[in-house]
């Protein structure tokens, strides 16, 4: 029987990371129009709140309100679940992300700031994070539009190709730390010099612009493109459905530099402080994500866009031979036991 | 007939022009992955067609198989008003054409009407407009730059780019007291004299401009993305532009020096010192960097006149010439013949009979204004030879079998505003 006590952390736990996901989510849209104001000699929203800080209120009140259209012809369905589709995945996969290291409050544990403590942790976040493909290409579909059709195809396209780049580099993490719990694999990287992107740092290059690929974020934004495709796979969307494959995007970003920062900056591990407490471990964590989170924002506001068929030459004819290649010498290396980086970093 | 400047004479190309033609009953239904055609429609309203230009495109996969834009969209007459309206009111329509540049054109139809009627335009007021020509062109490349930028996805360069257009404008604003369709030239030279402010700003500005341009670059030309985008794409040989009719940046980037500026040169622009950036490929990618180029220059140009106006301080800078240029008020006021020159001129401003051909290098190409008159009040012709049509032109030869991704690349850098277009 589960203590109530028990019940009433796990419920906490859920809506921390859940609320939390959702305002990270919106927050997101402030901080991309503020930063990208900054780049761009402007100010960006400043009306609603405190610097501007609840205008994804004032948005989220706006989308609410305003008329869902649908188009002649849309596929009536599928047109209304694509966006449940695209923005499911990222809530769903935020569950196994483990945030902290153990809860110890008055000297009592509560385990870690996770909601699921999956021994299959890193496989459940790849099949149902691969599903939110399926929102974008059915929303494209579904639209009756052809913009939105060849928006939709591209992108699945895209993520498809770029998965498997993304897998290949996790694989060799796992070789390294030979588990598929993402609590384990950041347990084993508690001291800096133990972090996976000394020992893959080509790994790491792979996955940063793989994550920039899969979720579909310039410079490989091809399912938006709005130059040439208006907007993509959700020309045709508006309102609340609109809003959720936004807030998809904004939360699928934030799951993978979850994930980035478990897999390679070793989590909630605080640099030379082993024995942090876990609330400096999760604010670390926080400030890695954050991290990645601005890289997203940053990359977007400098770089032009690739063209298709230069994006897909780049995932298979590049990115996919390479991580093939970090595989293979990760894997040399852990099967003849040369555990070179473990020793050098057990030195710091 | 007055003896007019009556353009150029190009050697036309040889070459038979190309055709485009389009059966569908060449496709094999059979096949599964070429068996089926999408026709794509994009535009008038469409964010990557830099105003109202509709391209019918028919798809084979991301493939582009039939390439057809539809011009006309923006059209409102404007050759026919000229005709109605009467020499001097037209030049505010001149403004309206290709809205990126109003006081290029502005020079552009004085001049022709200048060659019509044999006016000497004073040295100061042809190095104002000079440098109101050159500050028009360095405006028009950088939109130019922004839109096309923006379009392949580099947002941040729009504001970039548009940052720099907000000072010139800014110093138009000082200087005319507008900032867009300023009509501040008139026959016979320009509406009122530069003052020593404005061209202390305008210098100041010029001093920071390479910088900025650097900075410009900095973000492109280096850039893989942009490199891969545009290289190789839209490759233009000189044979295809002269069976085209295409000038400007299009021409010299696929490599022929051909500049009205320096081949034909008007205004007093055989007194300055600058360089025609050609390109060699003629590609996307040597557009883009002849432009960059031109704006350099541009800003080398402006230099020299800022120079050249400190010397010409006080000179006059409009014609004296009472058949077409209007008395100043105090005289009109207080002077018979004056206030009948003005009547005159206001009300039945006749050029002689006639025809003239005056073009100018603007920075889409030669803009030139063909006008006939039959010594009254009103033209009998005024043809617009806008350089963006004959840009737009290009488009169905550049896209052919490209990829779609293609079409934003090719049409930015082609450069074309749809309101010179349509007209």
């Amino acid at each position: 029987m589960i203590a109530w006590q028990d019940l009433l952390v796990m419920v906490l736990k859920i809506a921390l990371i859940f609320g939390g996901l959702i305002n990270v989510g919106a927050l997101m849209t402030l901080a991309e129009r503020k930063f990208s104001a900054w780049m761009q000699y402007r100010i960006g929203p400043n009306r609603v709140g405190p610097w501007g800080l609840l205008q994804p209120l004032a948005d989220g009140v706006k989308f609410i309100f305003k008329e869902s259209l649908m188009p002649d012809g849309a596929n009536k369905a599928l047109f209304r679940f694509a966006p449940v589709i695209a923005a499911l995945p990222a809530f769903m996969t935020i569950a196994v992300i483990p945030f902290s290291n153990d809860i110890v409050i008055a000297g009592k544990n509560y385990g870690k700031l996770a909601i699921a403590d999956l021994d299959i942790g890193v496989l459940f976040l790849l099949a149902i994070g691969g599903l939110s493909v399926y929102g974008v290409i059915l929303g494209g579909w579904a639209s009756n539009s052809k913009f939105s059709l060849m928006g939709g195809l591209r992108a699945s396209a895209q993520m498809i190709s770029y998965e498997l780049t993304l897998i290949l580099t996790i694989l060799a993490v796992i070789a390294l730390s030979g588990t598929l719990n993402l609590a384990e694999i950041s347990d084993g990287q508690a001291t800096i010099g133990t972090w996976n992107i000394w020992s893959q740092p080509l790994g790491f290059m792979l996955f940063v612009i793989a994550m920039f690929a899969e979720t579909n974020r310039h410079p490989f934004d091809f399912a938006e493109c709005e130059a040439e495709l208006v907007a993509g796979f959700h020309t045709e969307y508006s309102a609340m459905k609109f809003a959720l494959f936004f807030l998809g995007e904004y939360s699928a970003m934030t799951v993978i530099s979850c994930l980035a920062t478990v897999l390679f900056l070793g989590g909630p591990s605080v640099p030379f402080w082993v024995d942090a407490p876990w609330y400096v471990g999760f604010g670390a964590f926080i400030a890695k994500t954050s991290m990645f989170l601005f890289l997203f924002i940053w990359v977007r506001w400098t770089l032009p866009r690739f063209r298709f068929d230069q994006l897909m030459g780049l995932g298979w004819k590049v990115m996919l031979p390479l991580a093939l290649f970090n595989l293979f010498v990760t894997g040399v290396f852990v099967s003849l036991g040369w555990n070179l980086w473990a020793k050098l970093g057990s030195l710091i | 007939m007055t003896q007019a400047h009556l353009g150029h004479a190009h050697d036309r190309a040889k070459e038979p022009l190309q055709t485009f033609e389009f059966t569908p009953g060449e496709i094999d239904r059979d096949d599964p992955l070429h068996g089926e055609l999408m026709s794509l429609n994009m535009g008038p309203q469409h964010p990557a067609t830099h105003g109202v230009l509709r391209i019918k495109v028919v798809l084979d996969g991301e493939t582009m198989k039939y390439v057809e834009p539809v011009v006309g969209y923006l059209h409102r007459g404007k050759e026919k008003t000229c005709e109605t309206l009467g020499w001097r009111k037209f030049f505010v329509h001149t403004d309206r054409l290709d809205y990126l540049q109003p006081l290029m054109n502005n020079c552009a139809y004085a001049m022709s009407l200048e060659s019509l009627g044999v006016i000497q335009v004073p040295e100061r007021g042809q190095q104002i407009r000079v440098l109101l020509m050159e500050l028009s062109r360095i405006m028009a490349h950088l939109i130019y730059l922004g839109t096309t930028a923006i379009d392949l996805g580099a947002i941040t360069m729009f504001f970039f780019t548009f940052n720099e257009r907000e000072k010139i404008y800014s110093l138009l604003d000082a200087y005319t007291g507008h900032r867009m369709n300023n009509t501040y030239v008139r026959i016979g030279g320009v509406y009122a004299d530069l003052d020593e402010r404005v061209a202390r700003e305008a210098r100041k500005w010029c001093e920071q401009f390479p910088a900025k341009i650097d900075e410009f670059e900095k973000m492109l030309t280096g850039n893989r993305i942009w490199y891969d985008r545009n290289r190789d794409i839209g490759v233009l040989s000189i044979a295809q532009c002269k069976a085209w009719s295409l000038t400007g940046p299009n021409l010299r980037a696929s490599g022929l020096e051909w500049d009205l500026r320096k081949n034909q040169p008007y205004s007093g622009y055989e007194n300055y010192q600058f360089e025609i950036p050609i390109g060699a490929k003629g590609d996307c990618y040597d557009r883009y960097a002849v432009r960059i180029e031109e704006m350099r220059q541009s800003v080398r140009i402006c230099m020299q006149v800022l120079d050249a106006l400190e010397k010409t301080r006080g000179g006059e800078f409009i014609a004296q010439d009472r058949r077409y240029v209007l008395p100043p008020k105090d005289l009109v006021h207080n002077s018979m013949e004056e206030l009948i020159h003005q009547f005159k001129i206001v009300t039945d401003m006749a050029l002689p009979k006639g025809a003239a051909y005056h073009a100018v290098e603007s920075s889409k190409g030669e803009l030139g204004f063909y006008v006939v008159s039959d010594g009254t009040s009103h033209p009998v012709r005024c043809h617009i030879r806008a350089p963006g049509l004959m840009n737009v032109q290009a488009i169905p030869v550049l896209m052919d079998d490209r990829l779609f991704s293609d079409t934003v690349s090719i049409i930015g850098s082609l450069d074309f505003v749809m309101g010179e277009v349509d007209r």
